[in-house]
């Protein structure tokens, strides 16, 4: 049975000032979370194009998931504020086109909170592994 | 083709406990790019940085990657050890197999598989690195401080004293501040005014230093190291370097009814005046609001009597530009209006003050010479009441008080409770408060010597309400301690008024692109360890402009700003982070998005020649950043719609390609 | 009100030339067909009464046009006449500094909608010869001669659900101004967000599903004004020319709508030259319901100088998960 067991793909996007180091303290805590998960760590959640989040279910990712400072606390000071409303709207017209709004997430992980981390992305392995596999928005030409 | 080396760490058994080492080298090696790929130990100790020198060299290597803790652990490290062995440290990339891998997976199989990807990313990502040289940007050296108190001051002093020139600016007419005005300081009990007009005297003498008084900031432009202030100077209708101070205009001024601020509208001033006798500089201003002459044309009396021929009616406000390398933020502080606070009575009696007016009643200088009168009837008080935290800690009342602790008023008004029953053994005093805080050196003793030694009752409980009745304030609280009511016929009532940033902070932060918080207290760059910094580059905060404290506090405070201005000053150039945004101007369309977005002020547009079809000559909108101003956040590169915008260190088709390495 | 027609056009253009106000006329010529109307520039008089056609296919939005017409050196003003929708585009695109002001001058001429072809090809089917567009549209065929339709049962989408006759912006206007209008124009989007995951996904795959990758939504949309498309930037990594499956369909809408979203001023442009009949308006007008609904009312091109939604932000803006599961009720 566990051979066929499905395994979800799941890109992280996380700033580097709080949420990467909420990942770094929720590994110092040995706070695990599934292996799934692999981190992109950018300077701000605001760097995230989505462009980058298509090109992650084009390539066969199951989940996206982009993580940044709270509102209010971003080392930019405004930078998360951007990528919240970027988000909104692509995360909206996602689910307009038909794809699983599941798939897609945005969450605030301070760089104290480790354990938010490891919960949150449990969570979401979670959510995208009962989804099952990315058809919609996957190049099927990536498959090899 | 970039030639890289892939360094896998052990971290002793952190890593190689639960991640085949030996396998994620293997693998790597594979990888396209991949010449040199080796496990060790532990890559941050001396000999595994040996280990990567020696590859570098000897392999060629154009980049290299670390398998090893968190980047923000040992990126800098590493990013050395490259640069020891020649290679641009910014072709160095890790992957974080320790905090991310090891330290959460169990499973040897599943965290080796994990450790491959991240390893397999961050090669797909150095193979798109480009060598980063920071850029460089000239120092201006010498320091702005906005503000005049004692944090603006001491900071100015330090500066000084490096060596470096310093400009202060104060909108008042006289340097000085909030401490001028205070009587005694706690917890020693000496004479403000006997400890802070040698140090104004400090300021007026030094030749490093310039003192723009009645003089405000206008704009500013530039970045850390190279600011373009301009600074209005206000008309104060005397002209300054002529005026001797001799003060015998402000006798003969006919107009005597204008309200003294610097006693807080307790006794008037003339129409001319010099705020109080130790003023910095020593310079007559004339306030245009009540000036007949400026009003009217008729009068003339001032200029009539001045000897020195300084008084000038015609002056105009004056603009100067001047550059500097620092600006230093010490706006200060102002007790809170107490308008809206009719339960104690503020607005209906004159014998309900607050603390600063306290402060002028008991100061030799002030209005009555330092004797403790009421204002009402120039009474001898008998009864006092002190009511703590009005205003302060706050959350029910948010609409017109602060929830913030102002900190300073626990211990003023022991201090003012102490003063009283020295000078006047006849009175009673009483201090409603809900806790005594008292953290600081020789604090809490000074709290206990007000209720031990000088009898000061102190009453655990709130002011419900003061009702003026008679010649009597009426003061009903509860106590909490013996849990009854009380009921006090009180001559005077002091209010300890919560303490809020001066209302000039705002606009000034909007100029700066400083953060504040909702409060209007300045931001710093970090709470624990850049508390004096601003997170914009270049502007640094003293005193109460970044929340409440007390005198010695903001003496340190200031004294810490201004070695982290000498330290900035002390560089004849800055390096920047070479990570920053930049622009290809083929294809930037002008459009300004990135603009709105850059919360640096980063970004600017100029027209320039492009070549057009068939030898034609195309003239376009582009955009340019100032690597000196840019953090490197990004968000001008999503917000660019052509693509145009890109971030070095992080760029597009990197970030893609870390994308495309984990989905494969 | 003056009815605005190819003589009133051409007097005005002719009047501004021999002025000296402009050096060149943006206008329409005959294509091939009758209602084939191809944008063209004139220079002259006698090109002017030879060339010039203005009738209810003349759609095409000249916003775009100035981008180009701006930059190079070319001496004087150019006119461009503007129909109201156009002026949003206008407006939108001074605000983002793309074109010139000094060099146009913009006359706005007040317009009761444009006809689509498509619509009349749908009721009279194939063997149009020519079609007058006066009072009523008169189609005159191959095989069943002359017929006559109502011009607001073959009106194009966008001017059937029209939403403003009011120009924002002209130097000089025929005809007279009107006004904001209800339109509307979002009750198909609604519908489509009240149907399941799964329907909507299978609306657009078949919409999209036709896509032959033409590029025309783009090169015609006057908010696709760039100087290099990200589509044709290999540096943008999502460079691609044709679509190889239902994804870089989905792909490449997603990104051009994404791209536009809070500038794009609802021209309609991208569906009125889509070969395929594709509704791309429907990806547009969500983003533009969307930016209503979580930051206030905002019309691209309304003002000069505004700040578009996604440039702008408040502390206080909804959070992406609530704004994907604001139709769940």
């Amino acid at each position: 049975m566990q051979v066929n067991e499905f395994k979800p793909k799941i890109v992280a996007f996380c700033c580097n000032w709080c949420s990467y180091a909420g990942a770094d303290l929720a590994g110092s805590n040995r706070l695990s979370y599934p292996a799934d998960v692999k981190i992109i760590r950018v300077p701000c959640s605001c760097r995230v194009n989505p462009m980058f989040i298509l090109r992650a279910f084009q390539r066969g990712a199951d989940g996206v998931i982009l993580c940044g400072c709270h509102p209010g606390d971003c080392h930019y000071t405004s930078g998360n504020y951007f990528a919240r409303r970027r988000m909104a709207l692509l995360f909206s017209m996602l689910d307009y086109l038909g794809i699983e709004k599941e798939r897609t997430r945005v969450e605030w992980v301070s760089a104290a909170e480790g354990a938010k981390f490891s919960t949150v992305m449990n969570d979401f392995v979670q959510t995208v592994t009962a989804l099952g596999e990315n058809k919609r928005l996957e190049d099927l030409r990536c498959k090899r | 083709m970039q030639r890289i080396g892939v360094f896998v760490c052990w971290c002793g058994s952190n890593i190689a406990a639960t991640v085949d080492v030996q396998k994620v080298a293997e693998t790597l090696a594979k990888e396209p790019g991949v010449v040199h790929s080796m496990n060790y130990q532990y890559m941050c100790s001396q000999a595994g940085q040996e280990l990567i020198k020696e590859a570098i060299k000897k392999h060629k290597l154009t980049g290299i990657v670390v398998c090893s803790c968190s980047p923000r652990m040992h990126e800098a490290t590493f990013r050395k050890t490259a640069a020891a062995a020649g290679l641009n440290p910014y072709m160095v990339e890790i992957a974080n197999i320790r905090e991310q891998c090891s330290w959460i997976h169990k499973d040897i199989t599943e965290a080796t598989e994990k450790a491959i990807v991240l390893g397999r990313t961050a090669i797909a990502k150095v193979a798109l690195n480009a060598p980063l040289v920071p850029g460089e940007s000239p120092v201006t050296k010498r320091a702005l401080v906005i503000g005049g108190g004692i944090a603006g001051i001491q900071t100015a002093l330090d500066i000084a004293d490096a060596g470096f020139e310093v400009d202060i600016v104060e909108k008042k007419p006289t340097i000085g501040g909030k401490m001028a005005q205070i009587d005694k300081t706690f917890p020693t009990l000496d004479c403000a005014a006997c400890i802070l007009t040698p140090k104004m005297v400090d300021v007026a003498q030094n030749e490093k230093i310039r003192i723009f008084s009645y003089s405000e900031v206008e704009e500013v432009k530039g970045f850390v190291g190279n600011f373009n202030v301009k600074i209005k100077k206000k008309a104060r209708y005397v002209k300054e370097d002529v005026c001797t101070g001799c003060g015998l205009c402000t006798e003969k001024c006919p107009q005597k009814k204008v309200p003294n601020d610097f006693n807080l509208g307790m006794d008037t001033k003339r129409a001319i005046y010099i705020p109080f006798a130790q003023a910095v500089p020593k310079v007559a201003t004339i306030d245009a609001d009540y000036c007949t002459m400026l009003k009217t044309g008729k009068c003339g009396v001032c200029s009539k009597v001045c000897t020195a021929k300084a008084i000038d009616y015609t002056q105009k406000d004056e603009f100067v530009e001047e550059k500097y390398g620092a600006i230093v933020v010490a706006t200060g502080f102002n007790p809170i209006s107490m308008d809206k606070f009719d339960e104690y009575a503020y607005s209906q009696s004159k014998d309900v003050i607050t603390s600063l007016e306290f402060e002028r009643l008991m100061n030799a200088a002030g209005p009555t010479a330092g004797k403790l009168l009421r204002p009402s009837d120039g009474k001898h008080p008998h009864t006092l009441v002190f009511v703590q935290c009005v205003g302060s800690r706050c959350d029910s009342c948010a609409e017109k008080g602060k929830e913030y602790c102002s900190k300073i008023c626990c211990m003023y008004t022991a201090k003012h409770a102490m003063l009283t029953r020295d000078k006047y053994p006849d009175t009673d005093v009483y201090v409603f408060y809900i806790d005594v805080r008292t953290p600081g050196k020789n604090f809490d003793e000074f709290y206990r010597r007000a209720v031990e030694d000088y009898g000061v009752h102190y009453i655990k409980g709130m002011v419900g309400k003061v009702s003026p009745e008679g010649d009597k304030l009426v003061v009903q609280g509860s106590d909490l301690i013996a849990n009854k009511q009380i009921k006090i016929d009180a001559d005077l009532v002091v209010l300890a008024a919560a303490i809020e940033p001066d209302k000039s902070a705002r606009p000034l932060a909007t100029m700066l692109t400083a953060s504040m918080d909702t409060n209007d207290f300045f931001t710093e760059a970090h709470p624990k360890l850049r508390p004096v910094e601003s997170p914009t580059a270049g502007v640094f905060l003293s005193g109460c402009c970044q929340g409440p404290r007390d005198i010695p506090e903001t003496v340190a405070m200031a004294g810490a700003a201004a070695a982290k201005v000498i330290g900035l000053l002390a560089k004849d150039k800055l390096t920047g982070n070479p990570c920053v945004a930049h622009s290809d101007e083929m294809m930037c369309n002008g459009c300004s998005s990135c603009e709105r977005v850059c919360p640096y002020g980063a970004i600017t547009y100029s027209d320039k020649e492009f070549r057009g079809p068939n030898r034609t000559t195309l003239i376009r909108r582009v955009a340019s950043v100032n690597q000196a101003i840019c953090q490197g956040c990004g968000a001008c590169t999503v917000a660019c719609p052509s693509g145009a915008m890109d971030l070095k260190g992080f760029a597009n088709k990197q970030i893609m390609a870390e994308v495309d390495a984990i989905c494969k | 009100m003056q009815k605005i027609t190819r003589d009133v056009l051409i007097e005005k253009a002719v009047s501004l030339l021999s002025d000296g106000t402009v050096s060149r006329v943006l206008g329409y010529k005959k294509g091939d067909l009758s209602y084939d109307i191809t944008p063209a520039l004139f220079t002259s008089k006698e090109q002017l009464e030879k060339e010039f056609v203005f009738n209810d296919f003349c759609a095409a939005n000249f916003a775009k046009y100035l981008v180009k017409e701006t930059k190079n050196q070319t001496e004087g003003k150019v006119l461009v006449f503007l129909k109201p929708c156009d002026t949003y585009s206008f407006n939108q695109l001074l605000t983002e500094h793309r074109f010139d002001r000094e060099k146009v001058y913009a006359v706005g001429i007040s317009c009761d909608g444009m006809i689509d072809i498509n619509k009349i090809k749908a009721i009279v089917g194939d063997g149009i010869i020519s079609v007058e567009t006066d009072e009523k549209i008169k189609v005159n065929t191959l095989y069943d001669g002359v017929k006559e339709l109502d011009k607001n049962d073959v009106l194009l989408e966008r001017c059937a659900n029209c939403k403003s006759k009011k120009h924002v912006a002209y130097d000089e206007l025929l005809g007279e101004d009107g006004e904001v209008l209800d339109s509307n124009r979002f009750d198909q989007v609604a519908e489509l967000e009240k149907m399941s995951a799964d329907e909507r996904f299978a609306f657009w795959q078949n919409e999209l599903s036709r896509c032959i990758r033409c590029n025309a939504c783009r090169d015609a949309c006057p908010a696709c004004t760039c100087e290099k498309c990200v589509f044709d930037n290999p540096n943008s990594g999502v460079e691609n020319k044709s679509p190889a499956n239902s994804f870089e369909e989905q792909m490449f809408h997603i990104i051009r709508a994404f791209h536009v979203a809070g500038r794009c001023t609802d021209c309609g442009e991208c569906s009125r030259v889509c070969p395929q009949h594709i509704p791309l308006h429907l990806l547009n007008r969500k983003f533009i319901k969307d930016i209503n609904e979580f930051y206030g009312d905002y019309q691209a091109g309304a003002i000069v100088g505004s700040r578009a939604p996604l440039v702008n932000y408040t502390k206080e803006d909804i959070e992406p998960i609530d704004a994907v599961n604001k139709g769940d009720k």
